[in-house]
């Protein structure tokens, strides 16, 4: 039942603006694929042109190896949960459920099993007489889904469809929405702008930013080896710190940087000769690689401005002598204050390097991979 | 504190008053007076004597009021539906916006400032034998001419006319503002649910802008029971008293024949009809909603 999709130089422009330039993506058959980016990237606008509800301004859009964007939405086969549900609110549910089905002429107990079926699925079979206006905001989410599943499309299409739910809701049926993925095995797109849903939920990741597609990779991929600074800095919380490079030189054993006061480190980063060992680097460092030094130890100084003690590990949000931020990580029976100075080791091998382009290189590999 | 909480709430009432003494002068008192007038029988001169519900009996009874309710009927059969369906039918067309849309709403909607004299006087000139608009169209055509203001049946036809076309844009604006109010996603998910114009029109959109088609119906049918300056200005009431309306029977018993008492009644028949039709379409119509 499912199908990969083929997304070739894709560009939207809304009058004068573009909005999306030049994307291409594959996705396979029965892979679960986030968008993931800030508001406004142009991940709805990519969503609906797979669905048919934004015409393309060039480009082409395969499903299952047949060319869709020509087509309207009713005869591509996908399949779409909304943001705000869209469950028709004069229907009951076992109607809004089944009014897809009705249009394309099915036998009514066709219908009656489909709807039931995704109902017991679903855990909204005792719902089915009630108008959406009598559900629950969960329980209307439930609907909007199973209003996809009975249709049985080759691709399910999701915007966003978590963020109207309350916290402890939204990640229970985070997980929902990964077993009925690996149960069904179709092919999803899921967008969202939240990055601990992409972590969760999806095979590939595509990190989306500023019209173009940023990277595409698996989840670890994308929190690991970041292809850009962006990613870097939108993937991960608390976020990655970022330092800049005071001076940097590249020995036979790799790059050794200069980061002022946060000292000098010798790296195994081996570096292409295209980027200039100086000027306009900068570090970025997770905070799980940056630990605070045991009293007495040896480290660079640094002054604790706020301590989140959270139970597992222990936040510190610090401040070098030269006024630059650093995030750093102590254990969890910690009992560290605000206020007080501390001293940081950064693990030299864990450096994310970002060149003055935003390109980034890391250490395990080297090299380029954007 | 409980005390000076209860004072303010009675003095909350002071904003109420200004509305409550118009409503009270002009709606309250014409009504219970307009009541008290229909049980006597009142002329010009003296002050009226106490005939029970004498003039009742002899309104019902007069041919010519029974015409003028039959007529009245018609009318409002007729213009009423009309009006909702052309006003949903515009609605629909000009239900997006364009350089032509903004300006054919604009159109249709300025009928409505116009004046009844200033909307018959159009008419006439359209309706009027010889000279008139379609007087020339069916010359031109060759056909019989028709006597659009003088002959039994037409004249009726024709206020019915010029009042669809008065007041055809307060129904098409209202169901624009409804239209507007339902959601865009709504038909993006009939478009992915495959429902074709038909399907979406019945299912979407109709249920969605019910109320606001209950609404409309219950305005028309308070507005077109009280049909008067059309027909008065274009027909007179003729011929025979074939387009003579209720409100004109009324006018012409209560003015021209000064007998206030039983036109006070007439009043009070037509009161009530407007009063149960309003109420009849208001709760059939909820009825429906809860059933589906
Ligand atoms: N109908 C529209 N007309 C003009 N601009 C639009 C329209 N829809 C979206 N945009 C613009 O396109 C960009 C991408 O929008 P969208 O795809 O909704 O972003 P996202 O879903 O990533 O938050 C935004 O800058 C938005 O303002
Ligand atoms: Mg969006």
């Amino acid at each position: 039942m499912s199908a990969s999709i083929e997304i070739r130089n894709v560009t939207k422009r809304y009058g004068g603006l573009t909005v999306l330039e030049d994307i291409s993506l594959s996705i396979a058959a029965g892979e679960f694929v986030v968008f993931l980016g800030p508001s406004g990237c142009g991940k709805s606008t990519l969503l609906r042109m797979v669905a048919g509800l934004e015409a393309l301004d060039g480009g082409t859009i395969d499903l299952g190896g047949t060319r869709i964007d020509t087509l309207p939405p009713g005869k591509r086969g996908v399949a779409m949960v909304f943001q705000s549900y869209a469950l028709y609110p004069h229907m009951t549910v076992a109607q809004n459920m089944g009014f897809g089905l009705e249009n394309i002429g099915m036998a009514r107990e066709d219908i009656a099993r489909r709807v039931t079926a995704a109902a017991d699925v679903l855990e909204i079979a005792h719902l089915l007489d009630r108008k959406p206006a009598k559900l629950s905001g969960g329980q209307r989410q439930r609907v909007a889904i199973g209003r996809a599943i009975v249709k049985e499309p080759k691709a399910f299409l999701f915007d966003e469809p978590l963020s109207n739910l309350d916290a402890a809701l939204r990640g229970r049926t985070r997980l929902e929405l990964a077993q009925l993925h690996a149960r069904l095995g179709s092919t999803m797109i899921f967008v969202t702008h939240d990055q601990v849903e992409a972590m969760t939920l999806a095979d590939r990741i595509v990190v989306m930013h500023n019209r173009r597609i940023e990277q595409i990779g698996t989840p670890m991929e994308i929190y690991r080896r970041p292809a850009t600074r962006f990613v870097a800095g939108f993937v991960g919380t608390p976020a990655i710190s970022i330092l800049g490079v005071k001076a940097a030189e590249l020995g036979p054993r790799g790059l050794t940087v200069d980061l002022g006061s946060a000292g000098v480190l010798q790296t195994r980063l081996q570096l292409p000769v295209a980027v200039p060992a100086a000027g306009g680097l900068e570090i970025g460092i997770r905070p799980e690689d940056v630990t605070v030094v045991p009293p007495g130890g040896d480290g660079i100084p640094a002054r604790a401005e706020v301590v989140e003690h959270l139970g597992e590990r222990t936040l510190v949000y610090a401040r070098l002598p030269d006024g630059q931020q650093i995030t750093a990580e102590a254990d969890g029976r910690s009992t560290l204050r605000a206020g007080t100075e501390v001293k940081l080791r950064l693990d030299p091998d864990a450096l994310h390097l970002f060149a003055a382009d935003g390109r980034a290189f890391h250490v395990d590999a080297g090299g380029y991979d954007g | 504190m409980a005390e000076s909480w209860r004072r303010s709430q009675w003095r909350n009432g002071l904003f109420a008053l200004p509305f409550l003494v118009t409503f009270a002068a002009f709606l309250v008192f014409p009504l219970i007076w307009g009541f008290w007038l229909s049980l006597h029988k009142v002329d010009l001169f003296g002050p009226g004597r106490f005939v029970g519900f004498d003039n009742y009996v002899k309104v019902l009874r007069d041919p010519q009021f029974r015409q003028a309710l039959l007529n009245t009927l018609i009318f409002v059969a007729t213009t009423v539906p009309t009006l909702v369906a052309l006003g949903l039918f515009l609605a629909l067309a000009l239900n997006h916006l364009t350089r032509a849309t903004a300006f054919l709403r604009g159109l249709f909607f300025a009928s409505s400032v116009l004046s009844v004299t200033i909307v018959t006087l159009i008419w006439r000139i359209v309706f009027i034998p010889n000279d008139g608009l379609i007087a020339l169209v069916f010359d031109h055509l060759g056909w019989a001419q028709i006597g659009f203001l003088s002959t039994k049946g037409w004249s009726l036809f024709s206020v019915g006319v010029a009042t669809v076309w008065w007041c055809i844009g307060l129904p098409m604006m209202l169901f624009l503002a409804a239209l507007q109010q339902i959601p865009v996603d709504h038909y993006e998910a009939a478009a992915l649910d495959n429902a074709n114009r038909w399907r979406v029109l019945t299912r979407i959109t109709l249920p969605a802008i019910r109320r606001t088609v209950l609404l409309v119906a219950i305005i028309q049918v308070v507005m077109q029971f009280q049909l008067f300056g059309q027909a008065q200005l274009m027909t007179n009431g003729g011929p025979a008293g074939s387009s003579r309306p209720l409100v004109m029977y009324i006018y012409e018993v209560g003015f021209i024949r000064w007998e206030v008492g039983r036109a006070a009644a007439a009043s009070e028949i037509l009161f009530l009809i407007i009063l149960c039709a309003a109420m009849i379409q208001y709760v059939v119509a909820t009825r429906n909603q809860e059933g589906v």
